[in-house]
């Protein structure tokens, strides 16, 4: 029942082939005996108590849309009574005293939280390595790398220790590792899911999304995740789209974009993927076109000031008193900030909070900043103009597959341009999405797809007839216990 | 652009991290990489075009002025560091 998907493992709960209790205590036995993976900062000590008020409640006739199904959440989604601790030191002790929309949509919608995912320090990193409990390691090559920043929750649904895991994306941070443990993952059109309770980065990038097996597990998750919460200012009042029910469409009208810049770049090995998943769609009927994206070249340029300029404001809460990390014994008021911070914050965090507050400061605020969210806006006019021709654009995820624990480490810039593919979407705050699509060597890669915004249903609509003809999305890590 | 000693202790105080010897000169060293980068920015011209601060374009949105949430100061402070009577404590600022 574990290889199930989450939409299969509704189907069995529904006959009785098995309860909420045998689900999860089949899960939790599994997690436990595959601790070396670190893909859990905590596991739910209440989860069969859950899932036994899931198993009364559906002998009582409730119809919850996702009643019984045990899934995990990212350690960046505020809990209440749970630990939270976004990866860092700094919340390694804070408790949460309320629940994020997120958590709290899911659990009203029925379901069973397994525990909370591992992740690069507040969400900064590429490969989970960042994060204070440790890396997490790759399924399919332990040696390597799952990708972060929602790197735990990835390899979860890649062990299948749990059938689906809630993700947040800054600039490919549920995308890129999908890609990397052969999972699907969408990233929402910007305020398409509440940001409330989901600890922030850089405001204006930051979205939630589901990773799971198939596209129609995230479907069914995305529509309960998804829609306006007015504790979200941000938060989209634009009526939440049928994604289960256009899943089924064939994809005869659709036209998808190649970008020319991001074709040229490949490697052999990605190329030929990307040539088998466009035979693929045109078999099932999509047409192709090229298309340009002049400035993505300046994608990753601007989101390194962006991203590290909004952490900066948004991590300056972190102050030792009201919660979190204090440090022992402060001389006086400012010792006491600056010690807290300083011994609870990990490198890269600080990395990016000192050049997020120069990028801010007197003087190099034109330079920097504003030169960056105007860059942002070339960006996103570059795919306005290829959206008049195009409704999907397709390519790969990442330039490669999963890389060695430590082989970038050293390297701040080098790992940055693993996002190359992927950042463009969140500056522009568009829908985007990976699903599995080959294997280089022994390790998965994924294909993105992005779209309109509020098309969401679209891309979970090709990536799913995109299933219904492949098993990509059926492969599964061996050697796992 | 070199970030020099200076500016790394200057944005080190703005930011109120506190910054050992020993490591000023890594911090600059990875600071000026991440300034490199953004200094392909530069490449291209952007004069007159709006920058982008929400990626909707959307403007703050305004609710009813009325009270929606409860006093829950007691549960809140029950997961602070250290408190007294309903204050959060610090070390003495005034003498």
């Amino acid at each position: 029942m574990l290889d199930r998907t989450l939409n299969e493992q509704l189907r069995g709960l529904d006959k009785g082939e098995y309860s909420s209790v045998d689900l999860t205590r089949a899960y939790l036995d599994k997690i436990s005996a595959n601790n070396q993976l670190n893909c859990f900062i905590s596991i739910a000590d209440d989860a069969l108590q859950q899932a036994n008020e899931a198993d009364k409640l559906r002998a009582s006739g409730s119809a919850k849309p996702l009643l019984g199904i045990p899934i995990a959440h990212k350690d960046i989604f505020c809990q209440s009574g749970v630990k939270t601790t976004a990866g860092s030191k700094m919340l390694d002790n804070f408790v949460a005293p309320y629940d994020s929309t997120v958590v709290a949509r899911l659990r009203q919608a029925g379901v069973i939280s397994l525990g909370k995912t591992n992740m690069d320090e507040f969400a900064m990193g590429s490969s989970n390595e960042s994060s204070y409990y440790g890396s997490v390691k790759n399924p399919w090559e332990e040696s390597c790398v799952p990708g972060g920043s929602s790197g735990g929750s990835a390899a979860a649904v890649a062990a299948r220790l749990c059938s689906a895991a809630t993700g947040t994306d800054t600039g490919g941070s549920i995308r890129q590792p999908a890609a990397f443990c052969g999972v699907t993952g969408i990233k929402p059109t910007y305020g398409r899911v509440s940001r409330w309770g989901m600890i922030a980065y850089a405001s204006s990038l930051d979205q939630a999304g589901p990773i799971a097996t198939t596209a129609q597990d995230c479907a069914l998750l995305l529509a309960q995740m998804a829609g306006h919460d007015p504790k979200d200012s941000t938060s989209s009042k634009n009526e939440t789209d049928d994604y289960l029910g256009k899943l089924d469409k064939d994809i005869k009208d659709v036209t998808i974009g190649l970008c020319t810049e991001h074709i040229q770049s490949l490697d052999s090995s990605m190329s030929q993927i990307l040539d088998q998943v466009v035979k693929k769609l045109e078999l099932l009927g999509a047409s192709f076109k090229e298309i340009s994206l002049p400035t993505s070249h300046l994608a990753i340029p601007a989101y390194y000031i962006i991203a590290p300029a909004e952490c900066s404001a948004n991590l300056s809460r972190f102050d030792g008193v009201r919660y979190g990390y204090r440090c022992e014994a402060p001389v006086n008021l400012e010792d006491l900030y600056k010690r807290s911070r300083s011994e609870s914050f990990g490198a890269e965090v600080k990395n990016r909070i000192m050049v997020g507050t120069f990028a801010l400061s007197a003087g190099y605020y034109d330079a920097y900043y504003k030169k960056a969210q105007q860059i942002r806006r070339l960006i996103k006019n570059d795919f306005l103009s290829a959206f008049e021709k195009v409704d999907v654009i397709l390519g790969p995820t990442t330039p490669g597959p999963a890389f060695a624990i430590g082989e970038k480490s050293d390297d701040q810039v080098a790992m940055y341009l693993q996002d190359i593919f992927t950042i463009s979407a969140n500056l522009a705050g568009l829908p985007a999405m990976s699903f599995p699509a080959g294997f280089i060597g022994k390790l998965p890669v994924g294909m993105q797809l992005t779209g309109r915004y509020f098309d969401e249903a679209r891309l979970l609509n090709i990536a799913h007839q995109f299933q219904q003809d492949t098993r990509w999305h059926k492969q599964q890590p061996g050697d796992l216990l | 652009m070199e970030v020099t000693a200076e500016v790394v202790r200057n944005i080190a105080e703005l930011a109120q991290l506190k910054v050992v010897e020993a490591d000023i000169r890594i911090l600059a060293k990875s600071m000026e990489n991440i300034l490199e980068l953004a200094e392909q920015m530069q490449s291209i011209d952007t004069t007159g075009i709006e920058p982008v601060s929400n990626p909707l374009d959307a403007t703050q949105s305004l609710r009813p002025d009325v009270v929606t949430e409860t006093n829950q100061r007691e549960l809140f402070q029950s997961i602070a560091p250290a408190t007294d009577d309903g204050l959060y404590l610090v070390p003495r600022v005034v003498e």
